[in-house]
């Protein structure tokens, strides 16, 4: 499997042709600090944050983008990488907001993370004197926030737009100390070509595209979307009986984790004050139902020729086992071919298939369908 | 689909026609994007020009409904021009003479004409298609709802065939299913003309089958589908209708003369996780449990069989829809409803579905699989046709064919053809009108008409406009874009508040029996009385 080996950190290492350092170390258990690397989108060795010394070679290069070859000696990690990656982080700290503790990233933010690994010169920053920016929030989208403030330009975001998506939203604008990502013409992302799905949210390393309300669940629930008939994997965070948030599920061969808005915010509709909570009824008498001649045993002959639907009138709650009877004893009335039932591309194949042998065995007709047709 | 959903990054061409997959089916869309990068070519066909558009190589807007001759022109040119797959039809097709008869009458001309794409592009877009190693067509809806939806299908197969592109990994015939689950719900019988797996009603031998496992007598006569129920119950035929999880009154072409059918009715039932429209219209409304709160297994648009699992208990007094059923008949007194959940009901399936003998709760534990999976051993299809075709010759079937016009075509009084689309932020809408974001993001409806078209008359940007068809009428905000091309208007039917399918035609495919909801004639009026008549509207009644 592995073609060539070299030595990182004098340990001999094993990797495959067209590896770069950083892979090749992770892949051998070596940690190297990295801020814009993000897997599965193209290295862009913006931040320098993993450069690495090569033996016979001028210069750090970034270990994200450096290709391995055989016999390479590699350092990781000595006083004068640390040396250069502490300025770089402070440079990269220089117009950053200091308050972690009222950021929605804090515990989970690598530049937090890095820090705390690299640390920093508090002097030389004092020296470096600029303050953090003050650009205006972008609040637009429904689903998340961007805070240019809190952005490191690592480009995760515009890179996964790019190669992930394949949409394009965002990309570097401006120059120099002014440079931020925008949208085309620098819009709010509501307004832009932004599709929402929220890829980047998921991959920003900080908290410049951050969700609008971060919670975190007590457990996961592996399932499968409900929307489209892709079929992406889902993890549905639950915390006590409720739903608080979808990700993808990367271990699904369909989606590998990736999910579109309505996968990753539509969940939403679960716990929707709308939501049917009660069997209703139409006008639920026990007068009127004598009157018609339906008995809740289900044992009366007479056919129902309008049960209490002309009536006029609110829904009335019932409970289910009236609600069961008053829907045994109404479709005893309907068998055969009268009888017509739609099932749902909704449901689970559980609920078709016994809803399908509801019909044909009980109903006595094959007057069933669903909404395939539109 | 014919084939699976990874495939698509490995074909060497992907001609999508009559699909918006970005919006629809986006993880998909990512896929087509992903694999241009790649190097594929991709030939999309769209009459609007779609994100598909900026992707593609080639780009083809024809007219709405114009799908066969567009098809056969493309088939055509490749016969003519010798770059079929002579060996493949040779070895594994029949019927090639028939259809190469029918297709060499009209002269090429006339495709041009017909669709409004110049010949040299539909030309170069065959050669495309047929020069590449694999080629996979992707469709959906826009083939499909048509009232000639069939004959589009098939010039679509006759494609595939001529070239080849079938019963290859990357290759296929791929239907991109709507619902999550419509897969699912077909496998599982819920047709009127076949029981789980496809097996036909009115085969003596499969129904002796079912009446012997479930120890009942069946009926041998086909039901009926879903667009036809409606007819029946206006001929007093059908008098009472139960109705899970779906909203006819939103959906439906033609929701009008829905709504008169369901007044009609002596007994409805509804069983969803909302009060919807139809819902509205029910006399005994059953609250059902969300996906979240039930065991099952969904089937995708790739024939996958994956697991669903209950992330928390139902939402106040709702339950999961098997076990209402379930009650429902052994309070009928029924037999052979004595389930304790999900999985044995799979187990049922099991037993007398072929294709999905070998799938089981422990199996699909993790990746799913992909049926026909006949038994415990099988690792799942995940294309289809390698070998044989499932025709009672083995071989694949050439159908011959000719374009016909839509049902319902232009006049001078409805000059526009309304196309039905669906937007990025919305599914049908029951869902995902319910969240807050989404309707944030597409809160209403918006025509979309073409600059020129908006130009002749007056209409300005966001202004609302009246939108009227032979059937009904309805209001929404005009969105001056050139997405739709001229002559041509748009709209989704995600909204209550504005029901499109009030507009549309309920043409149905004579085979298919689905609705003709891409093409209908309409005309747009600017001059809108804020009065009293503007509620009416809404409700389908026209002035």
């Amino acid at each position: 499997m592995s073609d060539l080996s070299l030595t990182i950190n004098g340990i001999e290492v094993a990797a495959r042709e067209g590896m770069t350092i950083l892979e090749a170390a992770q892949s051998s258990g070596i940690y190297v600090p990295t801020l814009c690397h993000c897997p599965g989108l193209t290295p862009e060795g913006a931040c320098r944050i993993c450069l690495v010394k090569i033996e016979k070679k001028k210069k750090l290069h970034p270990a994200c983008r450096t290709p391995v070859e055989a016999g390479m000696v590699v350092i990781t990690d000595d006083a004068e990488i640390e040396q250069v990656r502490r300025v770089t982080l402070e440079l990269i700290l220089s117009d950053h907001d200091f308050n972690c503790l009222l950021c929605r990233k804090s515990g989970t933010c690598r530049l937090q993370d890095l820090v705390n690994r690299i640390g920093f010169d508090e002097h030389r920053l004092d020296r470096l004197d600029r303050v953090a920016k003050d650009l205006p929030v972008d609040t637009s989208n429904p689903f998340f926030d961007f805070n240019p403030n809190k952005c490191v330009q690592c480009g995760i975001c515009i890179r996964t737009c790019r190669e992930i998506v394949g949409v394009d939203a965002i990309d570097m604008a401006y120059r120099g100390y002014e440079i931020k990502v925008s949208t085309f013409g620098d819009k709010p992302f509501k307004e832009s070509v932004c599709v929402s799905c929220g890829e980047c949210v998921e991959r920003c390393p900080v908290a410049a595209l951050i969700p609008k309300k971060i919670e975190y669940p007590t457990r996961e629930v592996k399932t499968i979307c409900a929307y489209c008939g892709v079929g992406c994997g889902l993890r549905l965070g639950v915390r006590g009986n409720t739903i608080i948030g979808a990700r993808g599920d990367r271990d699904n061969p369909v989606n590998k984790g990736e999910l579109c808005v309505r996968g990753r915010f539509g969940y939403k509709f679960i716990h929707s004050p709308d939501r049917l909570t009660s069997p209703i009824v139409r006008a639920y008498d026990p007068l009127e139902r004598q009157a018609h001649g339906i008995d809740e045993t289900g044992e009366s002959s007479k056919p129902v020729t309008s049960p209490l639907v002309k009536q006029e009138g609110d829904f009335v709650e019932v409970t289910w086992e009236q609600a069961i009877k008053y829907v045994a004893s109404s479709l005893d009335h309907f068998k055969g071919d009268q009888f017509a039932a739609m099932s749902s591309a909704k449901c689970t194949n559980e609920e078709n298939y016994l809803f399908q042998k509801f019909v044909r065995t009980v109903m006595g007709t094959n007057n069933i369908d669903h909404c395939a047709r539109l | 689909m014919t084939n699976s959903i990874s495939e698509i990054g490995d074909a060497a061409c992907i001609f999508v026609i009559g699909s918006n997959a970005t919006a629809t089916h986006p993880i998909i869309g990512r896929q087509i994007s992903r694999a241009i990068k790649r190097g594929a070519k991709l030939i999309a066909a769209d009459p609007r020009r779609t994100e598909m558009r900026r992707m593609a190589d080639i780009w083809m807007g024809h007219q709405p409904g114009t799908d066969v001759a567009l098809l056969n022109a493309m088939a055509r040119i490749i016969i003519e021009e010798n770059l079929h797959d002579a060996d493949f039809i040779e070895k594994r097709c029949e019927g090639f003479e028939a259809f190469q008869e029918s297709i060499m009458g009209p002269p090429l001309s006339m495709a041009e004409t017909i669709t409004g794409i110049p010949l040299e592009k539909i030309a170069s877009a065959a050669r495309t298609f047929a020069e590449s190693s694999t080629a996979t067509i992707l469709y959906a809806m826009g083939i499909t709802q048509h009232s000639h939806g069939t004959n589009n299908v098939k010039a679509v197969a006759n494609l595939a065939l001529l070239t080849g592109n079938i019963g290859k990994p990357s290759t296929g015939v791929n239907p991109l299913r709507g619902q999550n689950n419509v897969q699912g719900a077909c496998d599982m019988g819920a047709l009127p003309n076949v029981f789980t797996g496809y097996q036909k009603v009115d085969d003596p031998k499969v129904l002796k089958k079912f009446e012997k496992a479930w120890g009942s007598k069946l009926s041998p006569t086909p039901g009926l589908t879903l667009t036809e129920v409606f007819e029946a119950v206006n001929s007093g035929k059908v008098n009472a209708l139960y109705i899970i999880g779906e909203n006819p009154v939103v959906t439906e072409a033609d929701t009008g003369s829905v709504q008169e059918s369901i007044a009609k009715l002596d007994l409805l039932i509804v069983q969803d996780i909302f009060l919807t429209e139809t819902a509205k219209l029910a006399d005994i409304v059953l609250p059902a449990a969300s996906f979240a709160e039930k065991d099952g297994t969904f089937t995708n648009t790739e024939r996958r069989v994956q697991r669903v699992r209950k992330a928390i208990e139902p939402v106040g007094d709702s339950r999961p829809d098997w076990m209402i059923i379930r009650d429902i008949a052994k309070q009928m007194g029924a037999e052979g409803f004595d389930f304790e959940g999900p999985e044995q009901i799979m187990e049922e399936i099991r037993e007398l579905t072929p294709s999905y003998g070998g799938i089981t709760y422990e199996r699909i534990d993790q990746d799913g699989l992909q049926w026909p999976c006949p038994d415990l051993k099988h690792p799942g299809t995940p294309y289809f046709y390698a070998e044989k075709f499932t025709t009672p010759s083995g071989r694949g079937q050439f159908t011959p064919l000719e374009y016909a016009p839509p049902a319902e075509v232009t006049s001078r009084e409805y000059p526009l053809v309304l196309t039905t689309r669906r937007s990025t932020f919305h599914y049908h809408g029951t869902l995902s009108r319910k969240v807050d974001g989404l309707n944030d993001l597409r809160g209403e409806e918006q025509i979309e008409i073409n600059p020129v078209d908006a130009a002749s008359l007056e209409v300005e940007n966001g202004e609302t406009v009246k939108v009227v068809s032979r059937r009904g009428a309805v209001v929404a905000k005009a969105r001056i874009s050139e997405v739709t091309p001229p002559g041509v208007v748009s709209m989704t039917f995600h909204y209550p508040e504005t029901r499109t399918n009030i507009l549309t035609h309920a043409a149905l495919d004579p085979i298919a029996k689905i609705p003709e909801l891409k093409v209908c004639a309409v005309k747009i009026e600017r001059e809108i009385d804020f009065g009293t008549d503007y509620l009416a509207w809404g409700t389908g009644r026209n002035r």
